[in-house]
């Protein structure tokens, strides 16, 4: 084991920061999810695919499901919030969106300690995620 | 004691039935949906069942020690009616919450280490969405035998692999010493003050791209793998690596889940139940950690697995 004195106990300041914007952006990810399958489930707000016919739809394929029931694929779901299914979608975003904002909040960190290796792995990131999240890169489907 | 004694067979024979009524309900229910289209159940059934299955998931997956997604996509895609390209979406999702709920608490105890995290989640992450685009364009088929042959290759490992719960560092490489991937912390059970160091980091970075592409690929999750590359290989304590594997999921996961999103491989009726259902369940699994024999539950757990993944298998030959 490396015996270095100089290392203190305990996260880093980035790590904390991070843990905490993790830990708010989790929480209301959820809460969302949980408000917004409420209203889906319970009738509150009315489904584009109305729940008893489903189960005809999930044992396509992702293409198929589409293609039949004429739904947009990326971010075309926003143009849909009006159906308790696609409201659904806000908390899967924010949940899936939450590590772009927890990497932008530590990047300053980075910056004020000079820390550039770390400052060009964390901007990387974000650009990777952000790529992923636009649509940019995307699967074929079947 | 003999309470004890009672309650942890009773409370295995319990699980145990539930998981196989539940897989024997799905087989025989998703064997019926595929000879009538709109199925014959209310709407509700199918999510009822998920979230049981799920919620037994979950406290296996905590009981195991391993992750609710290699679980989830094996077992849901071999046993339920569901689309696997719905389900591996399902599959991202539920592995990405999880870590996202566990994150918090591992990054503020030090377990987790942020150092370690950043570099291998860039090359994870971005190979998770390389995964994803090859998953998701090549035919269902394979996807079934290959996610088969993984789910047996994980099985073996589990059976083969060793921890180390401190493992021999004699010198940091060059790469992490730059990069200073080293830590300090305190272990509870002794008292001791850990410092910590990794050696073999660009075979380790290596082994993520592998590990990347296969979590995107299959929706697996990567628990399994991360812990093996950073205990093992790059010589991170067991505590460390387990933490940090788990943190390290939230980015791996989370490109290769908006790849999925954006392809509209998620339904809201599978995704919730799901992730309530493994959420739920891991709370009750942790609570009764204490009770229940580890050794036991992992091998139910690698016999689960195998015979998921013999399922994909024969899913994949048509059999």
């Amino acid at each position: 084991m490396n015996q270095d004195n100089n290392l203190s106990i305990g996260p880093s300041p980035e790590q904390v920061l991070y843990a905490n914007v993790l830990n708010k952006g989790m929480l209301i990810g959820l809460i969302i999810l949980i408000v917004t399958f409420g209203l889906y489930v319970l009738g509150v707000v009315a489904p584009f695919i109305p729940l008893e016919k489903l189960s005809s739809y999930w044992h396509m394929n992702v293409h198929d499901y589409l293609t039949q029931l004429n739904i947009p694929n990326g971010w075309g779901w926003l143009t849909m919030l009006g159906y308790a299914d696609f409201l659904n979608f806000i908390g899967v975003a924010l949940l899936a969106g939450i590590t772009i904002l927890c990497y932008s909040a530590i990047i300053p960190s980075f910056l004020e300690k000079n820390d550039k290796i770390y400052l060009v792995l964390a901007v990387l990131e974000v650009i990777v995620l952000m790529a992923a999240a636009s649509g940019l890169v995307s699967g074929g489907g079947h | 004691m003999g309470k004890c004694n009672i309650l942890k067979p009773g409370l295995l024979v319990v699980v145990s039935l539930v998981v196989f009524a539940g897989t024997a309900l799905a087989t025989s229910s998703a064997e019926t949906a595929a000879l009538m289209p709109a199925g014959d159940h209310a709407w509700w059934f199918w999510p009822i069942v998920l979230f049981i299955v799920t919620f037994i998931m979950g406290i296996l997956a905590v009981l195991g020690g391993v992750g609710g997604g290699v679980l989830f996509v094996p077992i849901i895609s071999g046993f339920f009616p569901f689309h696997l390209d719905f389900v591996r979406g399902a599959g991202l999702l539920v592995a990405l919450a999880g870590a996202l709920a566990a994150g918090p608490g591992l990054l503020r105890s030090g377990l987790a280490s942020l150092r370690l995290a950043i570099p291998v989640g860039l090359i994870a992450s971005t190979c998770a969405i390389i995964g994803a685009m090859i998953g998701l364009a090549l035919p269902t088929n394979v996807i079934q035998l290959s996610l088969g042959a993984t789910i047996l290759g994980i099985c073996i490992l589990m059976l083969t692999a060793k921890k180390s719960e401190f493992p021999d560092v004699p010198e940091s490489d060059k790469l992490s010493s730059i990069l200073k991937i080293y830590g300090v912390y305190r272990e509870e059970s002794t008292g001791e003050t850990i410092n910590w160091k990794i050696h073999r980091t660009p075979v380790g970075l290596c082994l993520f791209v592998i590990i990347g592409i296969m979590a995107g690929m299959f929706g697996l999750g990567a628990g399994w793998a991360n812990v093996p590359a950073l205990n093992l290989l790059m010589g991170a304590p067991l505590k460390i690596s387990v933490a940090t594997s788990k943190f390290l999921l939230s980015i791996t996961d989370t490109s290769a889940a908006w790849v999925y999103m954006n392809q509209g491989c998620v339904i809201p009726m599978m995704v919730v139940p799901s992730l309530i259902g493994i959420m739920g369940g891991s709370f009750i699994g942790v609570s009764i950690l204490k009770v229940v024999k580890p050794t036991f539950i992992r091998w139910m757990v690698i016999f689960i697995l195998g015979f998921a993944g013999i399922k994909a298998l024969s899913k994949g030959l048509g059999w």
